[in-house]
């Protein structure tokens, strides 16, 4: 059974006279609580992929079908009550928030919107939610200003989790992430992912981190799809070109003894 | 009431708000520190300033007390430039976010309607609006509201088109949010901070048009307004020039302490922005 299912799907954008395709024929699709890597070099029509889905910026041609329904298709009031089902973690861990917010207010929007508790009950809804995501529930008072990037991106996957989801888009979710929160909160969303059942479309240029959370891979290289699948046979064994770069680019560490004539001190 | 706060700590901030807020005391308490009608005929016409406790500024040719005269005046002109400011800011938020959130054609047209009054000179229009209506106090208050909503909606407009496309907003969307709670709870008051900026100099430049239109005959005949004192005035201007005077410093102070306070407000918006 697949849970998310893109077709064909093309965008062009044109700013005066030049055309670019920004994505070509890209079709991929998503099975429940798994998660696929989109990996990519930058302008290469991953976020673009990523807006489309969540319906920001509208598709040229092709078709999504999400839990069985034309996506694509769904407009107005409709739209906005199945968007509770596709929910998104920005990159921007400030701008993702309206400056104003408190934490409380921003986690208590979705819940407010889709009606997921009773309004006496969102209090301890939002309570659970912090606490979920690893903060006390006393944070809900603080404005967004006052939280630092870790923990708004915390807030930020509290706030996607809150409408139950069944996927949840990533667009460069820990890419502005300090290395030693990095890996916190991947390990948050994996078990997430286990508690819930989540599928996750993670968009990233960083294969190290795609490697350790995705099953599979997805390669992009200027708007077309160039490679796919499980993600330890595409970083062992990538096929593409785009892929071999992208690995390339991984930083080692450089240990031991230097070998070759290169060295002559 | 922080920002408030905030405007007092700086320098400029503190001195137009202490000016403005004396004025809106007077205005608020001119019955009481003036009884009575103050286009009555008090005493004897054209008393020298400073020569009669009764009438410490004197009296004009008729026989008007200028204090009461001057004290009064503040009433009119606060409340017809504050008004003209609020009516303009309004009709600029609501044409600037229409524009920026609906773009497209309906963008044009409305950009090209404030561009046709851009090009009108405010005070003109002012004149030809009044002249044309009847001089009352609400029919200035539209005429100079007229000449001065453009700016403010062109403002709010680039604000508009900046702040849609945040992050945040598109996470709004994303949590499947109204558009109309878009509009109003997460664009328009990121928006509204440099649009209130710029209201301060709005208001200051209704008070000089009202004076202006008052100078010229065109202010509501049964108010006194500081523009009429001065025209009053003009005609014995070599004889007695404190009756034109008078009013003139009155209106001076007014408007310098309004330009102080957005002075102050620009330094704390701009301060806030560095922050973020």
């Amino acid at each position: 059974m697949t849970l998310l299912e893109i077709e064909r799907l093309s965008k062009r954008f044109s700013s005066g006279s030049r055309d670019v395709a920004a994505l070509n024929d890209v079709s991929l699709s998503l099975a429940p609580a798994e998660t696929l890597g989109l990996v990519g070099a930058s302008g290469s029509g991953k976020s673009t992929l990523a807006r489309i889905l969540m319906r920001l910026i509208p598709a040229d041609g092709g078709a999504i079908r999400f839990e069985g329904e034309d996506w694509l298709s769904l407009s107005g009031a409709d739209l906005r009550r199945r968007r509770a089902r596709i929910q998104m973690v920005f990159q921007d861990v400030l701008g993702a928030f309206n400056p104003r917010a408190t934490v409380g207010s921003v986690l208590d929007d979705p819940l407010r919107i889709h009606n997921i508790v009773p309004k006496a009950d969102r209090r301890r809804e939002i309570a659970a939610l912090l606490d979920r995501v690893g903060l006390p529930a006393d944070y809900a008072d603080r404005s967004i200003r006052d939280v630092s990037g870790g923990q708004r991106q915390r807030i930020a996957i509290a706030r996607a989790i809150a409408t139950q989801p069944s996927l949840i888009v990533l667009d460069e979710a820990v890419s502005a992430l300090d290395v030693s929160i990095r890996g916190k909160i991947l390990e948050l969303l994996v078990e997430l992912q286990r508690e819930r059942g989540i599928a996750y479309l993670f968009v990233s240029h960083d294969l190290s981190v795609l490697r350790a959370v995705s099953h599979r891979i997805a390669v992009m290289d200027a708007g077309r799809l160039v490679e796919t699948g499980a993600a330890g046979r595409v970083i062992e064994n990538p096929h593409s070109a785009a892929a071999h770069a992208l690995i390339a680019a991984v930083p080692r560490l450089v240990t031991g003894i230097p070998q070759g004539p290169s060295h002559d001190l | 009431m922080r920002w408030l706060r905030n405007v007092a700590g700086t320098p400029e901030g503190a001195i137009g708000l202490g000016i403005l807020l004396l004025l809106g005391l007077i205005a608020l308490f001119a019955p009481i520190l003036s009884p009575g009608d103050p286009l009555r005929i008090a005493g004897q016409p054209l008393l020298a300033p400073f020569t009669d406790p009764s009438f410490p500024l004197g009296t004009d040719r008729l026989g008007r007390d200028v204090l009461a005269g001057i004290l009064h005046g503040t009433r009119t002109s606060l409340a017809v430039g504050i008004a003209a400011a609020l009516a303009a800011i309004a009709i600029g938020l609501c044409i600037g976010l229409t524009a920026g959130l609906a773009g497209g054609l309906v963008d044009e047209a409305l950009m090209r309607v404030v561009d046709a009054f851009q090009i009108v000179p405010s005070f003109l229009l002012a004149l030809a609006f009044v002249s044309v209506i009847g001089a009352s106090v609400p029919v200035v208050v539209v005429a100079i509201a007229l000449g001065a909503w453009a700016d403010p909606a062109r403002l709010t407009r680039a604000q508009v088109l900046s702040i849609r496309e945040r992050d945040y907003v598109a996470s709004a969307r994303v949590i499947g949010m109204h558009p109309a709670e878009i509009a109003f709870r997460q664009i328009l008051p990121n928006a509204l901070p440099p649009v209130l900026a710029l209201s301060a100099i709005i208001v200051a430049a209704a008070i000089l048009t009202e004076a202006a239109l008052s100078f010229l005959g065109l202010g509501d005949p049964n108010v006194v307004t500081w523009g009429s004192m001065i025209a009053e005035g003009r005609n014995i201007l070599r004889s007695s020039p404190s009756l034109s005077i008078f009013p003139g410093i009155a209106l001076v102070i007014t408007v310098i302490g309004v330009y102080l306070f957005s002075e102050g407000l620009n330094k704390v918006l701009a301060g806030r922005r560095g922050r973020v």
